[in-house]
């Protein structure tokens, strides 16, 4: 009853937000070009928008339109004349859009986000919360009857909804205008400001990490190992990852993601950040030295005693999404060979880009010579990797897909970072995931809900341990065997089961 | 080349099978009228109530055995000619779509690995719409197809399978009565404390309970679906679906004789069957899991042990028996004699929320030989019972609840004679709990030493994560 209710509020908020789209008034005047754009666009910029200004758009999507094909046109002028430095990006279109809106939301932004973010959150409590009611203990009861967690309409219709999400949020903000606006009473809470898109996205991603944290831990709450590591990751999450950051550059520090490193963090040897840390004083240098020493040693020493789980389902920022906001989707990655094929040649080969990539920055920072080896363009190398591997693997088919190819479709098949570290975690660690003798009885539950699309039965079956460079250790498929047969466990290295035995444990026939 | 034939892909045929091609290159045909591939039976419950999909019960992905030159025939044996070596398929009749054409196939070896089936005493209206068991691939067809249909159950027997019917119906909102002829839940093979424990979880869950309440029959309505249940004392209780889980037999109706021919006077040892095949309750094996037939060999849930190895039952119908036996048969049959020796008994479940593991033996009823030692958390429902020999002390099995144990440290432990007092003070050393469980081995051990008024002190840590820490 509650949770119908929840659903319900739940929906009219996540309809509202949707809506919000739809409101306000859109006028472009000249007071707001001079504003936005810089003084040697200006001229060119009031002849293109000459015939907008003034006019009253009610529609978003046709103000941003007009907006967009105006500055489109623009850039093709200076593409031809070679003035890339006068080109238009998103940021500046998505500031002349929310100058030029007027309207209810605009005026009303903290009614606006309490109606749309309160009421959703409120929803989700509601729907969420009641679960304490039913005995502590693994609950997947009617996940595959769920259309939103099958891959039926229901899911097509998140992902739909969360590729476009992406897509607008990456590639055209100025379409989501009025979501940025909403979340400005937050913005100005926390630095002052009115909120970036990028803070938009922060916040988004760091509520949906509680509440579906909070979610993910009354769920397993008869595991305290899932108990722990979902506080971490919520930890990491908003305190690391959303508010510390926030409060560096409140304080004028360079602000940084202390447990984002290379080569998730692929643009940390870019030349504009590397200036800014070194700019940035003893603090900066700090921040230069902790991000190498993060990866140079943290990830083997880490990942040698404790497997990459201490950093990707622990620590991590698209682990955490992944984990929490990603969980009901976590049965949908796929478990066949032919996955783990693809997978190691599409993850091994990202992890290779990227390191080319940064050799190619860095050898054009130092240098000053735009051409690795006289021929690899290290600037489209850069913009390449940003594009693809950055925004449309990371971003839009990373999380997009989660209902569709599961929640760790980015961890699996594209993260660098993770390919990096489990190599180590392969090939030198001491973690693994033990099989308790020979009590499998072989159902699957392992397998299936492996987000990584380990399939886990094959080797608890044969009586070998499970040692795979994919795993995150989350856990799950120790907390699913109905027989107690799956353990996540750190011991001498040379002790892990690689192959399996002849005969499983409990036949003492001759040999 | 030689041919083995595989009747039945469960857990037993398809190990037979693995193990064969591992050992040799013979032709491996397995027959199945049951499924297409190989699936777990044990998750067939996660299936119904929606954990899993039906695919995700296959251990193997399909390109498996074609991969490994394994043959796979989908049908139902009708009967075998055991002088000509070869077995005929059932001809399918108009309305069973799943057998195929009917036909013949020879063998030069015959595994018999045929399962088993649901009990059915002959009760009265057993044969209703809405009455059935829970072992085939069939069954879970048929309860997906009637139970949404109803809001009562009755489940008649307490054992393994009963709890897990009561768990899937109980998840899809259904009422639940369940109907135990014992005093109380399981009791022929838990002692009376842990039965009790399981028993106050399944009331927990909303499931009702009935303990000494046996089943008189089976009362259906005007279109022969189950409207009702009779008990012995004459209760009538309504329900449209009536589980029946009261053990499983060996499924070997089809090659008995219409009339067995009885050999013996008063009680027969066995009867012969179709061939001339030594059958009882089961298909009767010796030590090498062969049969009275040449070339035949029975494992896994079919068979009968004519001498059933130390400590075991000559019918045990387990999974890891019959994974056991496929591993042994396999030597046998591709030249190297072996028998069927299981090592130390273990066995594992879940009833709803509460794991239960068990090594060696833990008779419901102790022999004056032996002494017991029982620990249960106040929670109620995490507890450990070991039992010992009464003279030398020396472990000889443990039910453990709530509280993963290794079973490799359990066999060392049982099969080396090692005290008690010497399994309490290394009791971390078994725990299989995941990383920052709540460990109880100092509770156990006080409760130990109270008992006992010994004065133990716990000498070992869990695993090599504690002692990082």
């Amino acid at each position: 009853m509650i949770q119908k209710l929840g659903l319900i509020i739940f929906i009219a908020a996540f309809g509202l937000f949707v809506g919000t789209l739809g409101m306000n008034d859109y006028v472009l005047t000249n007071k707001i070009l001079e504003k936005n754009v810089k003084a040697d666009q200006l001229v060119d910029a009031q002849k293109q928008f000459a015939s907008m200004f003034n006019k009253n758009y009610s529609s978003l999507f046709a103000f941003a339109y007009d907006l967009t094909s105006g500055t489109n046109t623009l850039n093709n002028t200076y593409d031809a004349q070679q003035a890339w430095d006068k080109k238009y990006f998103e940021d500046t279109i998505l500031a002349i859009v929310k100058d030029s809106a007027n309207g209810y939301l605009v005026e009303n932004k903290e009614i606006m986000f309490l109606l749309t973010f309160g009421l959703a959150i409120l929803g989700a409590f509601l729907l969420i919360i009641p679960e304490v009611r039913k005995l502590a203990g693994i609950k997947n009861n009617g996940i595959y009857f769920n259309p939103a967690m099958n891959r039926k309409w229901l899911g097509v219709l998140i992902g739909t909804f969360l590729i476009l999400f992406y897509v607008a949020l990456y590639f055209k903000p100025q379409y989501i205008a009025n979501w940025i606006m909403i979340v400005d009473p937050v913005s100005r809470l926390i630095n002052g400001g009115e909120a970036s898109r990028w803070f938009m996205y922060g916040f988004l991603y760091t509520i949906s990490v509680l509440i579906m944290g909070i979610r993910f831990i009354i769920k397993y709450r008869h595991s305290k190992y899932q108990v722990i590591r979902t506080l971490s990751i919520m930890f990491f999450q908003t305190c690391i990852a959303f508010i510390l950051p926030e409060i560096m550059s409140n304080l004028n520090l360079p602000s940084a993601d202390l447990k984002n490193m290379w080569p998730l963090d692929y643009s940390f040897f870019f030349n504009y950040r590397l200036d800014k840390l070194i700019a940035g004083g003893t603090f900066g240098i700090f921040l230069l030295v902790w991000g190498i020493v993060l990866f140079v040693v943290g990830v083997p020493v880490m990942v040698y005693f404790f497997g990459k789980r201490w950093y990707c389902s622990w620590v991590c920022g698209c682990g955490g999404l992944a984990e929490t906001l990603g969980d009901p989707f976590r049965q949908l990655s796929d478990k066949s060979l032919k996955a783990w094929k693809i997978e190691r040649y599409l993850i091994h080969g990202v992890l290779a880009f990227a390191i080319i990539m940064t050799i190619g920055v860095l050898y054009t920072y130092f240098t000053g010579n735009y051409n690795l080896l006289g021929f690899i363009p290290t600037e489209s190398l850069k913009s390449t990797y940003g594009f693809l591997i950055g925004s449309i693997f990371s971003g839009v088919v990373g999380t997009g897909f989660y209902p569709l190819m599961g929640n760790r479709v980015w961890c699996r098949f594209g993260c660098p970072l993770a390919a990096y570290l489990g190599i180590i975690q392969r090939f030198k660690s001491k973690f693994r995931i033990t099989t308790n003798g020979g009590q499998c009885i072989s159902c699957g539950n392992c397998s299936t809900h492996c987000e990584m699309g380990i399939d886990v039965r094959a080797y608890a079956q044969k009586g070998q341990d499970i040692v795979r460079s994919s795993c995150v250790g989350c856990g799950v498929c120790s907390a699913v065997c109905p027989r107690g047969v799956l353990n996540l466990e750190n011991a001498a290295t040379g002790t892990r089961i690689m192959i399996a035995p002849d005969i499983l444990l409990g036949n003492e026939m001759l040999k | 080349m030689q041919h083995v034939v595989i009747i039945g892909n469960g857990i037993s045929g398809i190990t037979a099978a693995r193990h064969i091609r591992k050992l040799s290159d013979c032709k491996i045909t397995v027959i199945s009228g049951e499924t297409d591939y190989f699936f777990s039976r044990t998750a067939l419950m996660y299936v119904y109530m929606g954990h899993l999909k039906f695919e995700h019960t296959k251990p193997y992905e399909d390109w498996f055995w074609e991969k490994n030159r394994i043959e796979l025939k989908r049908a139902w044996v009708k009967t075998i000619d055991f002088e000509e070596k070869k077995l005929y398929f059932r001809i399918p009749n108009e309305d069973d779509k799943e057998a195929k054409i009917g036909g013949s196939i020879s063998y030069d070896k015959l595994i018999l690995a045929l399962g088993s089936t649901p009990n059915k005493f002959g009760w009265k209206g057993q044969n209703l719409r809405g009455v059935q068991g829970l072992y085939s691939y069939q069954d879970l067809e048929s309860l997906q197809e009637i139970t949404p249909k109803i809001n009562h159950a009755v489940i008649v027997g307490g054992g393994l399978i009963g709890v897990e019917l009561a768990e899937m119906l109980h998840s899809k909102g259904i009422k639940v009565t369940f109907l135990v002829r014992e005093s109380s839940f399981w009791n022929a093979i838990m002692p009376s404390e842990e039965s009790n424990l399981i028993a106050k979880h399944i009331a927990e869950n909303h499931i009702k309970l009935q303990f000494s309440s046996e089943l008189e029959e089976i009362i259906g309505d005007e279109n022969n679906q189950v409207k009702a249940i009779k008990t012995k004392s004459g209760e009538i209780i309504d329900c449209q679906f009536v589980g029946l889980t009261v053990g499983v037999s060996p499924n070997i109706n089809f090659l008995k004789l219409p009339q067995g021919n009885m050999i013996g006077r008063e009680k027969p040892a066995f009867i012969l069957g179709v061939g001339g095949l030594k059958l009882n309750r089961g298909i009767l094996v010796n030590e090498y899991l062969e049969t009275n037939l040449p070339d035949i060999y029975a494992i896994g849930d079919c068979v009968e042990h004519e001498n059933p190895p130390k400590d075991r039952k000559n019918l045990e119908q387990i999974w890891y028996t019959g994974r056991i036996m496929g591993e042994t048969v396999a030597r046998t049959i591709c030249g190297k004699p072996t028998k069927y020796q299981p090592g130390m008994f273990f066995n594992s479940a879940k009833f709803f929320d509460i794991e239960y593991q068990t090594y060696g033996q833990v008779p419901n009823i102790l022999s004056e030989d032996f002494k017991t030692f029982y620990w249960e958390h106040s929670s109620g429902k995490i507890c450990v019972r070991i039992n010992y020999e009464a003279n030398r002390k020396a472990v000889t099995g443990v039910n453990t609840f709530g509280i993963r144990m290794r079973h490799e440290v359990w066999d060392e432990w049982i099969s080396t004679k090692k005290t008690i007092e010497y399994v309490l003070e290394n009791l971390p050393k078994a725990n299989f709990d995941p990383e920052f469980f709540k460990q109880y081995e100092a509770e156990i051990m006080e409760k130990y030493n109270q008992e006992t008024g010994s004065n133990l002190k716990l000498k070992s840590k869990k695993g090599i994560f504690s002692k990082i820490f």
